[in-house]
């Protein structure tokens, strides 16, 4: 656990010290704002129509979108920068586990994201002084709640993939890969087929978001998915670094 | 120690290390002595417990590197041959958060002792990127020390140091090598002439030859060798020696230099300089010649290449 936390410690302070990380956290909070500020001149423009009130979720949908681009660049380079400066080897002379060394670096990027998420917060709370009677307090803890396990997923993931590569670059492509494959393509297919279609549809990565935890459903095959999918990410990164032990 | 027993390390189908057994007792200094690629870097990740090997043992500080590997790992000390640094941290911060790693009681007291050690006081608050090669080979070094380990396995400890530096490390590692185990890879031939007690040769993953420093100059000269240094025509003067009974081997080169060798135990150096003046040549200079590592080790591996 202590080395964990070491480990998760070096690499949250890391990202304050890199300029990709002040350019991922400054678009996520850019984009997300204009697209909060466009939300709420639409919504006060057809309110007199009987428009209704913008819910929270004009935050947490964009932010999560944004997640798909910006998490690959976050993980690109956390394991795959310790094989390619040789300092993997210095970690694994330390008495460290690779579990223990998978689990800190997602962590750590976890742990940063959690951050950037957490200045979004000013949003709601702006929203909630700007609509009547205040906005769903319940939707907006479920919806955050989704972010984090999205977060929580696509981090474990980029984790596992960055430890299989010595190069950043490569790891930032085929990280980005699987997320468009998880988020957009793997639930095509259900549209297409008559049978088996339930397994595309809960494989899609979107839809656990989007049809439940953001319109304030919080169910547990979503939270069990998300959490399965952080574990699957965090068991590549294990096994990745074990298996270059043994070559 | 370290005990080790018919290492052997494949990668694919290229054998790396192939059967090495030796032992390392406390308090010694054991030098890995080997061209490029002999397996020097193989064995020593197999020791720290970075990589398993494909057949064979290592027992380390009393652990097996592959079933108790965290042991292993919590008593060696390991400066890898390219040093692992974080350009981006400072020396300061980079040797904390391995004394974390180690789970240091007195992580910063001891952080400033061994940067003490290294003599890297006034660069504690440097960027590790902005240090030159010489100070990250201390940095590196400071690490490998700071849980105070039993084995120490340095890697290549002194290259790319200047000269003065040379000398700090290795008085540095001596201090060591008293009360811990070192085991220390090098190409560098005086090098471990002048720091091992024990020399491991190896070459293409076996160990040619394995001894103290001196006994391996004495075993492969098979006899001592003298040089001497006359006035006049060495050529002529050679064929004197020719006559003197025991000298073999004998050398003359134009500047005046004659080598020859004598076999053991039948010391001729009185002969050869009494016939040398009987003929009127003035005797300059003689003495023994010793057959340096290097002459060893070319011996050693050319004749594992003609076996």
């Amino acid at each position: 656990m202590r080395n964990i936390w070491t480990i998760a410690k070096r690499e949250y302070f890391h990202y304050f010290a890199t300029p990709i990380a002040y350019v991922v956290a400054f678009l996520l909070l850019l984009v997300v704002g204009i697209i909060f500020v466009l939300n709420i001149q639409y919504y006060s423009q057809n309110a007199m129509f009987g428009g209704g009130a913008p819910s929270p979720n004009i935050v947490t949908g964009p932010f999560v979108f944004l997640l798909i681009l910006s998490v690959p660049a976050l993980t690109m380079r956390l394991i795959s920068d310790e094989n390619r400066m040789g300092t993997l080897e210095l970690l694994l002379t330390a008495p460290v586990t690779d579990w223990e060394l998978v689990i800190g670096k997602w962590l750590g990027a976890f742990l940063f994201l959690l951050t950037v998420l957490a200045l979004t917060l000013i949003y709601p709370l702006l929203l909630n002084f700007l609509v009547e009677p205040g906005i769903d307090k319940m939707l907006a803890l479920s919806a955050y709640l989704g972010v984090i396990l999205v977060a929580a997923a696509l981090l474990a993931l980029g984790t596992g993939i960055s430890a299989l590569f010595s190069n950043p670059i490569a790891a930032f492509f085929v990280t980005l890969a699987v997320f468009v494959l998880l988020w957009w393509l793997i639930g095509a297919p259900a549209n297409v087929l008559n049978s088996g279609g339930e397994l595309f549809s809960y494989l899609d990565m979107s839809a656990h978001f989007y049809d439940s935890l953001n319109q304030g459903v919080i169910k547990l095959t979503d939270v069990v998915y998300y959490l399965s999918l952080t574990l699957l990410g965090l068991f590549i990164g294990a096994t990745a670094i074990e298996v270059r032990r043994w070559q | 120690m370290i005990r080790v027993n018919g290492l052997t390390k494949d990668y694919g189908a290229r054998r790396a290390i192939d059967g090495l057994t030796f032992e390392a007792e406390q308090g010694e200094i054991i030098g890995f002595l080997g061209p490029n690629g002999a397996g020097k870097t193989t064995t020593m990740r197999i020791l720290t417990a970075y990589m398993p090997p494909t057949e064979g043992q290592a027992i380390v500080a009393g652990y097996d590197v592959v079933e108790e590997s965290l042991e292993v790992r919590r008593r060696v000390g390991y400066l890898p041959e390219t040093v692992p640094l974080y350009p981006d941290m400072t020396v300061f911060d980079y040797l904390k958060f391995m004394a974390d790693l180690r789970h240091l009681p007195d992580a910063e007291d001891r952080v400033d002792e061994v940067v003490e050690m290294v003599g890297l006081e006034d660069r504690i608050n440097s960027y590790i990127g902005s240090l030159s090669k010489g100070m990250r080979q201390r940095v590196g070094l400071a690490q490998a020390l700071l849980h105070r380990p039993q084995v120490l396995i340095l890697d290549e400890p002194t290259i790319g140091l200047d000269p003065v530096q040379v000398v700090e490390v290795r008085n540095l590692i001596r201090e060591i090598g008293k009360e811990r185990t070192v085991l220390l890879s090098t190409h560098i031939l005086s090098e471990a002439q002048q720091l091992c007690d024990r020399v491991l040769i190896i070459n293409k993953g076996k160990i040619v030859a394995e001894d103290t420093p001196a006994n391996l100059q004495l075993r492969l000269s098979g006899g001592e060798r003298v040089l001497i240094r006359v006035r006049g025509d060495a050529v002529e003067a050679a064929q004197i020696l020719n006559k003197v009974k025991g000298a073999q081997a004998i050398q003359a080169f134009p500047d005046g230099r004659i080598e020859f060798s004598f076999p053991p135990g039948q010391d001729i150096r009185g002969e050869v300089a009494r016939a040398l003046v009987q003929h009127g040549y003035d005797l300059l200079e003689m003495r023994p010649l010793q057959m340096s590592l290097e002459e060893i080790f070319l011996e050693l591996t050319r004749a594992e290449q003609s076996a």
